[in-house]
């Protein structure tokens, strides 16, 4: 029975994981539609699990680095969703102070070394953060998220290379959600049923998970990241994933480049129906359960709003801070 | 110590590096090769290969990586076997080395100092004879280094080193078997400081990296015919020390700016603008520029001679600004 109970404890946290992120940014849909939120806004809707399966099996110590698309992988690293909010309305009480927004979030006490939104450009920083920690020999593993429209960059290559050429400890987790903005992945990439092999052509060790089970995600990092930390090296993992939303909010759900039945068949796999299911299957809760956790999340978003709102932007003195580090003695 | 340049930078790496267990080069030949032009001499044999990282011919990826290092704690001297192979880092350099502090609203430092030879040697042609001084210059986030002489090398890379901010160090392969004095132990010069390398009252003479030493010669000819030049050198192209530059125009009345690289939107330009900001009413006449020429560099050696400033030119524009 207590193996059950802490079973349930660790399924609901997952779940409530998930449900934050989406409702997050259902609601961020919601602010950039009342102009709170400007510039561009990636929502990561559907790819949920993927954060998250990934995110619960490191430990504090280790870093996170992530493309543009970030809100979420930065919400399941733990970080506060009023200062994350804040961050999205441009305000100085944002992550960043509000100098970064939504493609550039980075909360480094929590080792979440930033949002890039240079695609492919952020490869080679997350195999650095995994130099050093080699160099240093600590015992610390970095997951560097990407979606797999920049697998085929020339930085990505290079990065891949030095990953394997030095064995650093540094996971590359693919999110294929089959779209490189636009243009599906058949367009995109020569080989494209082979996402893996590009990675394993460098000689790093690759793997395919199904993106839409945060169980199967955690369980499958969970090995990879035991094994990494006991003997360095890269590895590589094509999260097979969708995105429900566009590409950003410029970008209709269904269109130009893909049809209302696919992301309506898309949807069936939702992460989040997925673990309920689970959960009922299980008999893990009930629909009880699922409603408090609804009103939960709910507040802590709305409550994530309010701060927002209420919230200064940054004052004109801040335009020339940070833009240096001022010397110290060392 | 009289030594030439390379040793004076070989120096100053040796000497933070064995201070400093989070300073390591990386970057193409600098290990075994012992460095492409052998500023890196004796240092795998010194340090070891750890710290000594020859990497694969990847400017992107290597620089990164770098980048990605100092996020982490580390303290990395990339060496780019020339600036014109930057090029093919320019997005790690400008997207995240420069940016990467102001996008996380302070949270990081990125102490790198990125190094290597910059502007021509003699008939590399087109894509190896390029100085691209501008193009960091242009971007907040970077500061630029472009030392002429061994002392002021040595001075300012160790600055550079310790500095917690990704610096842009250029070199010149010119340069490195020039002779001149190499203070010993603990020598810095602070970042942003430019030094008057000749005292004159006629003109002021601006010139930095290799444009320096022609513009020492062209002062020796000129004090023939009696005119007194003053050669500043401002040694730090960002930030740039505008106070020592405006305080030798203050006196002289008349600047001819001296740089190798190409004249539109050259950082003679922005070195024009800024005396011209700050003291316009202190000058005697327009502002000359000598400038290489407008067009990639040529391989042929007469046409590569016309397209690089020589001491002759910067002798007539002097003569130029004083008529």
């Amino acid at each position: 029975m207590a193996r059950s109970s802490s079973q349930r404890d660790d399924w609901f946290a997952l779940y409530r994981q998930m449900l934050l992120i989406r409702r997050f940014e259902e609601k961020s849909a919601e602010m950039y539609a009342l102009a709170k939120i400007g510039g561009f806004l990636h929502l990561y809707i559907g790819q949920e699990a993927v954060a998250v399966g990934c995110i619960d099996a490191v430990e504090e110590q280790d870093y996170i680095i992530a493309a543009y698309r970030e809100h979420g992988h930065c919400l399941a690293r733990g970080s506060d969703p009023k200062a994350v909010m804040a961050e999205l309305f441009g305000k100085v009480t944002g992550l960043c102070k509000g100098k970064g927004g939504s493609m550039h979030l980075f909360d480094v006490p929590r080792n979440f070394m930033g949002g890039y939104a240079i695609v492919g450009g952020h490869l080679p920083l997350a195999t650095g953060l995994a130099f050093a920690v080699k160099y240093q020999r600590r015992p610390q593993v970095v997951l560097c998220f990407f979606g797999e429209g920049a697998v085929p960059s020339g930085q990505a290559h290079e990065a891949f290379n030095l990953a394997a050429l030095w064995s650093l400890p540094v996971i590359f987790i693919c999110e294929n959600n089959r779209y490189a903005m636009g243009t599906p992945l058949e367009r995109e990439m020569a080989l494209y049923k082979g996402v893996t092999e590009r990675a394993q052509a460098h000689g790093i060790e690759a793997s395919r998970v199904n993106g839409m089970d945060v169980l199967a995600v955690r369980a499958h990092i969970r090995e990879i990241v035991e094994t990494v930390r006991q003997t360095p090296k890269p590895f590589f993992i094509e999260a097979m994933t969708y995105r429900f939303m566009g590409h950003s909010m410029a970008d209709p759900a269904h269109g130009h480049y893909r049809t209302r039945e696919e992301v309506e068949e898309a949807r069936k796999h939702d992460p989040l129906l997925l673990l309920k299911q689970q959960i009922l299957d299980q008999a893990l809760g009930t629909e009880a359960d699922f409603k408090a956790i609804e009103r939960e999340i709910g507040q802590i978003v709305n409550d994530a709003i309010a701060f927002a709102d209420a919230s200064p932007f940054p004052a004109a003195s801040e335009l020339y801070d940070d833009v240096y580090a001022e010397p110290t003695s060392s | 110590m009289i030594g030439t340049y390379r040793e004076a930078l070989n120096q100053a790496m040796r000497e933070e590096m064995r201070r400093d267990s989070r300073v390591f080069l990386i970057g193409e030949e600098v290990g075994y090769y012992q460095g492409a032009f052998k500023v890196s001499k004796g240092f795998v044999e010194e340090f070891g290969p750890q710290r000594v990282v020859d990497t694969p011919i990847t400017e992107a990826g290597f620089t990164g990586l770098a980048i990605g290092a100092a996020m982490a704690g580390l303290r990395p001297i990339v060496e780019l076997m020339t600036f014109n192979f930057g090029i093919l880092a320019m997005d790690q350099i400008v997207n995240n080395a420069a940016k990467i502090r102001y996008m996380s609203g302070g949270q990081l430092a990125i102490p790198i100092v990125i190094r290597g030879p910059g502007s021509a040697a003699h008939q590399l042609a087109a894509q190896h004879s390029q100085s691209l001084e501008a193009w960091f210059c242009h971007v907040p986030g970077l500061k630029v280094i472009a030392p002429a002489t061994p002392r002021d090398a040595k001075g300012l890379l160790i600055s550079a080193i310790r500095d917690p901010n990704p610096v842009i160090f250029i070199e010149a392969q010119l340069l490195y078997p020039t002779k001149g004095d190499i203070p010993e132990g603990e020598w810095t010069i602070p970042i942003g400081q430019a030094e008057v390398k000749r005292v004159g009252r006629d003109v002021t003479i601006l010139a930095y990296s290799k444009m320096l030493l022609l513009a020492l010669e062209a002062a020796d000819v000129l004090a023939q015919d009696g005119i007194e030049a003053e050669v500043v050198d401002p040694r730090t192209l960002r930030p740039l020390d505008t106070k020592t530059i405006i305080a030798s125009v203050s006196k002289t009345g008349r600047v001819v700016i001296v740089e190798e690289g190409w004249p539109f939107a050259g950082l003679g330009a922005q070195l024009a603008e800024s005396i011209y900001t700050h003291a316009f009413d202190a000058l005697d006449g327009p502002i000359v520029r000598v400038t290489g020429a407008d067009v990639p560099m040529p391989y042929s050696r007469p046409l590569e001679d016309l397209a690089i400033p020589d001491r002759d030119r910067i002798i007539t524009a002097v003569k130029q600004v004083l008529s």
